[in-house]
């Protein structure tokens, strides 16, 4: 019965995450419009983008594997959210965490380009293993500093429990990680750039270059189902890392606020950098972020 | 006040003379029957093309000059992502397809592939004067005059060139008609195949590409 009710609240908690996500990207688009001048499309259009994406009469398939692709990736999406606490000591907000989540966790994130590599070069499209192949790349770069800065949370916490973690910055923002372990949060927190995929970093799909990337040949119902997987990733990521550095969250109003500002970092940065190419990408990961992540294990340990 | 010509008699605004007994079918004069409630069949169909009328996708791809008056829409004086309308360079998930300007018949093979490679519904505006009569090159050994009998144009935005607020008007009037039901222009293309492609080969003579194709 218990396991019954929690099913149910995480579900109710997925449907949330997706709304927030979708709302989100509507309030970065706007947002993007207004540093440049214009007007901007409303904060719901992501909804509708949805909802006509879903009304496309036609969908042409590539095969079984061309199906596969944005399930994998929405799969992730949700395997992120369901398995960290969105709220912590407030039961149904505690999802199905458990002993050693983080690791889970981390493998869930390759998810999403492993399901565009998968997915899309069922679809033939040239541009499908360029983008791929630069979102997996970039990722492996990435991946670095950010793995760097969780062993360091996790070699003085001295568990992979995301719960555990988020418990042991209890009592006011003087505990959170983001002070306390600040080198560990710097690197986290610019390998998250990456993460989102917004300019400098957005070689996957970069425009003019490679214009849709690996999601070229999709149409209709397949980019509605990206669209929601995209939003789901991106509000768990944000979620696992304000439970990370942030303190988790003890009420959803809270949990909304710090999610918002956590995504409003990479947009920041978005909003003023040009585009890397993929090589200076990588260069830059495994550059000062990485340096950054091992001066954060180093004190840990010691 | 007017003193009206003897033996003229002032027409009312649907054209029925003043006095006249008013036909039976006269609908501006007389309800046709009672307001009937949307069924559910149409109440669907509205709100889905009210959803696509609300997100369209234009396909980044420009065939003549016209394309120069593309580019200014996504800037901020003429901004049409306040419409919901964005643009991309791929026909799966394009909705909207712009022909700018002249088409020349290399250029005419290339439209039809990527108008058969978006999804339906699908729909296609033509703009200038060149895709409505021929425009300035009417007498062109190269291109061809009228639009409508090898693609099925939904709107069309005239002048030479029309400036983007014309463009965006045109989209405006593509949204009205799409929320009414009325832009049904890849409808006919299906019904009515035959007829196009008969005319698609009287001017492409060289297709390049296997029988299926087409």
């Amino acid at each position: 019965m218990e396991l019954l009710l929690q099913i149910l609240w995480s579900s109710i908690g997925v449907l949330i995450a997706v709304a927030y996500g979708l709302l989100t990207g509507g309030i970065v688009r706007k947002l993007f419009a207004r540093i440049q001048g214009r007007v901007g499309p409303p904060v719901y259009q992501g909804f509708i983008d949805l909802g006509k994406n879903f009304f496309v009469r036609d969908n042409i398939s590539h095969g079984p594997m061309f199906y596969f692709g944005p399930a994998l990736r929405t799969a992730g999406g949700v395997g992120i959210f369901l398995f960290i606490p969105a709220i912590v000591g407030w039961a149904p907000g505690e999802n199905f965490s458990f002993a050693g989540d983080l690791l889970l966790v981390m493998y869930f994130m390759f998810f999403g380009s492993l399901g565009m590599a998968l997915g899309g070069s069922a679809g033939g499209h040239p541009h499908t293993p360029i983008g791929a192949g630069r979102g997996l790349s970039q990722m492996t770069a990435f991946e670095v500093p950010f793995i760097l800065a969780v062993i360091a949370l996790v070699a003085d916490t001295g568990s992979f429990s995301v719960h555990d973690l988020t418990l042991a910055q209890a009592g006011g923002f003087l505990e959170w990680n983001l002070l306390t372990h600040p080198f560990a949060a710097a690197a986290a927190f610019i390998a998250m750039l990456g993460m989102n995929g917004y300019a400098p970093f957005n070689v996957v799909g970069a425009p003019n270059e490679i214009p849709v990337g690996p999601m070229t040949e999709y149409q209709g119902g397949f980019i509605a189902t990206l669209g929601t997987g995209r939003a789901i990733f991106a509000i768990a990521k944000m979620i696992l890392f304000m439970d990370l550095f942030l303190g988790g969250a003890t009420s959803i109003l809270e949990a909304f606020i710090k999610v918002f500002v956590i995504y409003m970092w990479s947009v920041a940065v978005a909003a003023v950098f040009p585009r890397y190419r993929v090589d200076q990408s990588m260069r830059f990961f495994l550059g000062w972020p990485a340096l950054i992540g091992v001066v954060a294990v180093l004190l840990a340990l010691f | 006040m007017g003193v009206e010509e003897k033996g003229k008699v002032p027409l009312l605004p649907s054209g029925v003379p003043v006095g006249s007994k008013p036909h039976a079918t006269d609908s501006t004069l007389f309800a046709q029957g009672r307001p009937k409630p949307l069924s559910l069949d149409e109440s669907v169909a509205f709100i889905k093309n009210w959803f696509r009328a609300q997100s369209l996708n234009v396909m980044a791809y420009g065939t003549g000059c016209g394309s120069i008056e593309l580019g200014p829409l996504g800037t901020s004086r003429f901004d049409m992502e306040r419409f919901g309308i964005t643009g991309g360079p791929t026909p799966r998930q394009s909705s909207v397809l712009i022909i700018s300007g002249y088409l020349s018949v290399k250029t005419l093979k290339r439209v039809i592939r990527s108008y058969e490679q978006m999804p339906n519904p699908r729909w296609v505006v033509a703009l200038g004067s060149c895709t409505i009569n021929g425009g300035m090159y009417w007498d062109s050994y190269s291109t061809i005059k009228i639009l409508d009998q090898y693609l099925p144009v939904d709107v069309y935005v005239n002048g030479c060139m029309p400036r983007p607020e014309a463009l965006i008007a045109g989209f405006k009037d593509l949204m009205d008609m799409i929320k009414r039901g009325e832009a049904n222009g890849y409808i006919e293309y299906q019904n009515n195949l035959d007829w196009y492609r008969a005319n698609q080969r009287k001017v492409i003579k060289d297709w390049n590409l296997p029988e299926y194709s087409w």
